[in-house]
């Protein structure tokens, strides 16, 4: 019978990781839950579950920052943000369409741990380069604080950037500081039709070093066009651009991106609304939501120098019948594989062992995920390293233990 | 030297020659200097109040013999001390008596450029402006560009987390790093990150990256370089109060704009800087800020008008547009000379570094010129405004008896009220020696052995860097023992589901 704890407060965080040391216990721990089908599959004690610890505790945005509790949900934060011309830069995708979960339900907490980001992570980074400051509670129960509440600050370790991506398995975050930013006043997409994979990697390349200072830059292989009403062509593929900032930029900057890509296909546009509706199914991987029709594939996110990415979409795609989900100018392969005992880990790790980059199965059943390594499997000095860095934290192995890698 | 080091290891110093020896034979030729006068350039860096010889220099090559340098420190209970250019304001390469001075400036090549990418991968000692210089045929640029970038190196910036006037909008270091090659105390040699965003597994670069020297030894960085943008103008506004042009930062954040560049100089830093460099600084201010804003041409015009017309509803007293790249750059020209502009009007300066929440501007400048009044010593202000980085320098001499150590009391005044208004004591330059004391200020205990436990995890020993960001050093079997009091059935009032 797994527990379900429900602390109220920072002080009884800290109160529950010390019983689950006391009492030799594990705790899986939770924002809302959201993303509990990601990492390996395994067992724990207890529920550690933090949407209690909700609210916003500080919104300065002139100072451009923002104090919540960890528990509160992202809508709420992007909410207030929004109500001040502000926004979280750094995008953070909603995993529930790909998981088949619950939409809109994400903390910032969780947003933090799994260091989310989006289409606009090339320009404007992840998470982790918006997470100011900290308070936690180790896996040793103890109630420590990293960062600040001002943007610039380098005292002490970024402790921030370690929690960040961390998936729970070094500290139970409690309050954090974040970065805000100004939204864009406009946005436009630009499309480009009918390019091949490579193709498109080379005029992506060739945006991403102009002038053009594209927010985005998203490469959707044909199969997945019929996907998007929006952008459904008789050219087949589609390559989009993103232009955000003020009016008078966002049109000179059209000039320039159009002059560039207009010699490699047919060109088409996306207004404000159908632009953001676009990006909002790209970050959150539509394509292959878990109620489409490629919904029993398992997925994985690679992360690859933009250069390679088409590379390893071709393998992939080749060798396992995988569909492909180009993002970050090519540096971010989503890949949709047909169901396989291994998930098709063993052609995935190879592939990248030749390109560089690294790969998370970010869905399959949990039998799957149980066997096979579901983060990148590092070298011996490297792992090494990592499972010190652990044990600075959590030398007991309370939180999420098992989560990212066997037996740690 | 009022900052205590940690005590210097007889037993080491006893074995200097066999020691000696032994790194010659790691690093052959002249990568190994033991003579007193040879080592004197080493003794100190950028914050030159601190002195002290190492007990041996070394100058690697290749990532081979770092690697062999730090295993045989390691198994020798040996400390070591990297140092890139030696530009650290913080003391972050002050060496030890004990230690040995690991030099990383023959680690000086640019290894490769891969513009498809937008990343070049470079040695640590490859300094800063020659990323820069090593990509600008093509139209780009590394972004971050701490003062010192003429001689500061890339691992120095990545051990110190370096920032610049352009941070704001572009980021600090950690923003702008990919990958790097690190060795560790043991003298294995860890792979991080690459050409690609986001880390494997834990984010160990981005640890790594401000840590000080005092986790690993980087040897190749991988960096991001950006498309340099199509233009940049500025606007250069006086106020008669300080509270006047700190209202104008908000304002201007606030309507959504984040610029390029946003520096605000006070009384004292704005005349020293123009009798030094006629910048045309107006004189009858008490600030005085410059607002870059660049990109496109259009993006650019449309925003100044904007500024320029918030600097107006902020009571301004002066506001000039660059009508030109020569007036643009003598907008800067005051600023970027208001070290060595303060350095004319005073035999010496100390400079400092907090970062305070914006808002609470007014009431730390007028602190400072309470505390001024208290030393007997002028401060002058400069001011990274868009994210609330301060520079005071405190004006002193040396020469005069009890000087130097009025105006540390006085800097430490100066980082505690930075902490006390919600800010931190250190934005760009590093905690090092010079602000170790002050930790506890900003840190509880607790919040301490967490990153001691963290520093164990890569070096068990302490031996990289002792003495520089924690005030007390802890052996790590210490900091390892758990103390668990939870009795019982713990909280029945906690809800269960």
């Amino acid at each position: 019978m797994v527990e379900d704890l429900k602390p109220r407060d920072s002080a009884e965080v800290e109160q529950t990781v010390r019983w689950a040391l006391a009492g030799n216990k594990s705790l899986e721990v939770v924002g809302r839950g959201g993303k509990r089908a990601i990492g390996r599959a395994a067992q724990w004690d207890a529920t550690l579950d933090l949407s209690g610890l909700s609210g916003v505790t500080l919104y300065e945005p002139e100072e451009l920052v923002l104090s919540a509790q960890a528990g509160t949900p992202l809508a709420e934060i992007e909410a207030l943000a929004a109500a001040s011309g502000q926004q979280l830069a750094f995008e953070p995708m909603d995993y529930g369409p790909l998981l088949g979960a619950a939409t809109a339900v994400g903390t910032i907490g969780g947003a933090l741990s799994a260091n989310l980001s989006g289409p606009r992570r090339i320009k404007a980074g992840a998470a982790r380069d918006h997470f100011l400051g900290v308070s936690a509670v180790s896996g040793r129960g103890e109630t420590f604080k990293s960062g600040g509440r001002v943007v610039k600050n380098v005292t002490g370790y970024d402790l921030c950037k370690l929690l960040a991506g961390s998936w729970g398995t070094l500290a139970v975050m409690t309050d954090v500081t974040i970065k805000t930013l100004p939204r864009a006043e406009t946005e436009q997409t630009i499309l480009v039709f009918g390019l091949d994979d490579a193709a498109a990697g080379k005029v992506m390349a060739a945006v991403m070093g102009s002038f053009a200072d594209a927010s985005a830059a998203a490469h959707l292989p044909a199969p997945l066009v019929t996907r998007f009403a929006d952008v459904a062509s008789t050219h087949g593929a589609v390559t989009a651009f993103r232009l955000e900032g003020v009016a008078p930029s966002v049109i000179h900057r059209k000039g320039v991106l159009e002059a560039l890509i207009g010699p490699f296909g047919a060109l088409g546009e996306l207004g404000e609304a159908a632009s953001r509706a676009f990006w909002r199914a790209i970050r959150d991987v539509e394509p292959f939501a878990a109620a489409g029709p490629g919904g029993e594939r398992y997925v994985w996110r690679i992360s690859t120098a933009p250069s390679r990415g088409a590379e390893v979409g071709r393998a992939l795609a080749e060798r396992a019948q995988a569909e492909i989900l180009y993002d970050w100018a090519g540096g971010l392969v989503w890949a949709a594989l047909p169901p396989a005992d291994d998930a098709g880990a063993s052609l995935v790790r190879s592939t990248l062992a030749a390109t560089g980059g690294h790969a998370t199965l970010i869905r399959a059943p949990a039998a799957v995920r149980a066997v096979v390594d579901v983060f990148q499997p590092e070298p011996a000095a490297l792992a090494a390293l990592t499972k010190r860095v652990r044990e600075s934290f959590d030398p007991s192995g309370v939180l999420n233990a098992g989560r990212m890698w066997a037996g740690l | 030297m009022p900052v205590a080091m940690p005590l210097s290891d007889e037993a080491v110093l006893g074995r200097r020659a066999e020691i000696v020896a032994a790194l010659k034979r790691i690093v052959p030729g002249e990568g190994v200097i033991a003579s007193e006068e040879a080592m004197r350039p080493y003794e100190s860096d950028g914050l030159t109040a601190y002195r002290q010889l190492p007990m041996v220099v070394v100058l690697p090559e290749t990532t081979e013999q770092v690697a062999a340098v730090l295993g045989y420190c390691h198994r020798e209970g040996v400390k070591v001390v990297p140092r890139g250019a030696g530009t650290s304001l913080s003391g972050g390469a002050l060496p030890l008596g004990d230690g040995v001075l690991l030099g990383m400036a023959k680690f000086n090549r640019i290894r490769t450029v891969d513009f498809d990418n937008r990343v070049a991968v470079v040695e640590p000692g490859v300094t800063n402006l020659a990323v820069t210089q090593a990509v600008e045929h093509a139209g780009f640029y590394y972004a971050p560009d701490p003062s010192s970038q003429i001689a500061c190196t890339i691992g120095g910036n990545v051990a110190e987390n370096s920032g610049g006037v352009h941070c704001l909008k572009y980021g600090v270091t950690t923003n702008n790093v990919l990958g790097c090659e690190l060795v560790l105390i043991s003298g294995e040699i860890v792979r991080l990150g690459g050409s690609h965003l986001d880390s494997a597994g834990y984010d160990l670069l981005g640890l790594v990256t401000g840590s000080e020297g005092l986790l690993g030894v980087v040897t190749e960085v991988t960096v991001r370089i950006l498309k340099k943008p199509e233009s940049a103008r500025a606007a250069l506004i006086g106020f008669a109060t300080s509270e006047d042009g700190g209202e104008c930062v908000a304002r201007i954040i606030g309507a959504g704009i984040i610029p390029g560049g946003m520096e605000m100089m006070d009384g004292p830093a704005i005349r020293a800087a123009e009798e030094f460099v006629h910048a045309g600084y107006p004189l009858d201010v008490e600030a005085l800020l410059i607002v870059e804003l660049d990109g496109p041409r259009a993006e650019v015009d449309h925003l100044l008008d904007r500024v320029q017309e918030i600097a107006r509803q902020c009571r301004a007293v002066t506001c000039r547009a660059s009508g030109s790249e020569e007036e643009r750059l003598l907008f800067w020209a005051g600023r970027k000379a208001a070290f060595p502009a303060v350095g004319r009007i005073s035999p010496d300066y100390y400079c400092m570094d907090g970062t305070i929440p914006r808002a609470q501007l007014p009431l730390v400048l007028r602190r400072m010129r309470e505390m001024s009044a208290k030393y007997g010593l002028r401060v002058a202000n400069v001011f990274h405004a868009g994210d609330g980085n301060l520079h005071p320098l405190i004006l002193y001499d040396a020469n005069k008896p009890g000087e130097l150590d009025r105006a540390e009391e006085f800097g430490a005044d100066i980082l505690r009220l930075c902490v006390e208004v919600g800010g931190v004591l250190t934005g760009e330059h590093g905690v090092g020696v010079e602000k170790r004391d002050l930790m506890p200020v900003m840190f509880s205990e607790t919040d301490l052995s967490q990153q001691q436990r963290v520093k164990c995890a890569f070096d068990e020993h302490g031996l990289l860097n002792p003495g520089k960001v924690f005030p007390t050093l802890h052996r790590c079997a210490e900091l390892g023992r758990m103390h668990v009091h939870a009795g019982g059935v713990a909280f029945p009032e906690l809800p269960r589901f």
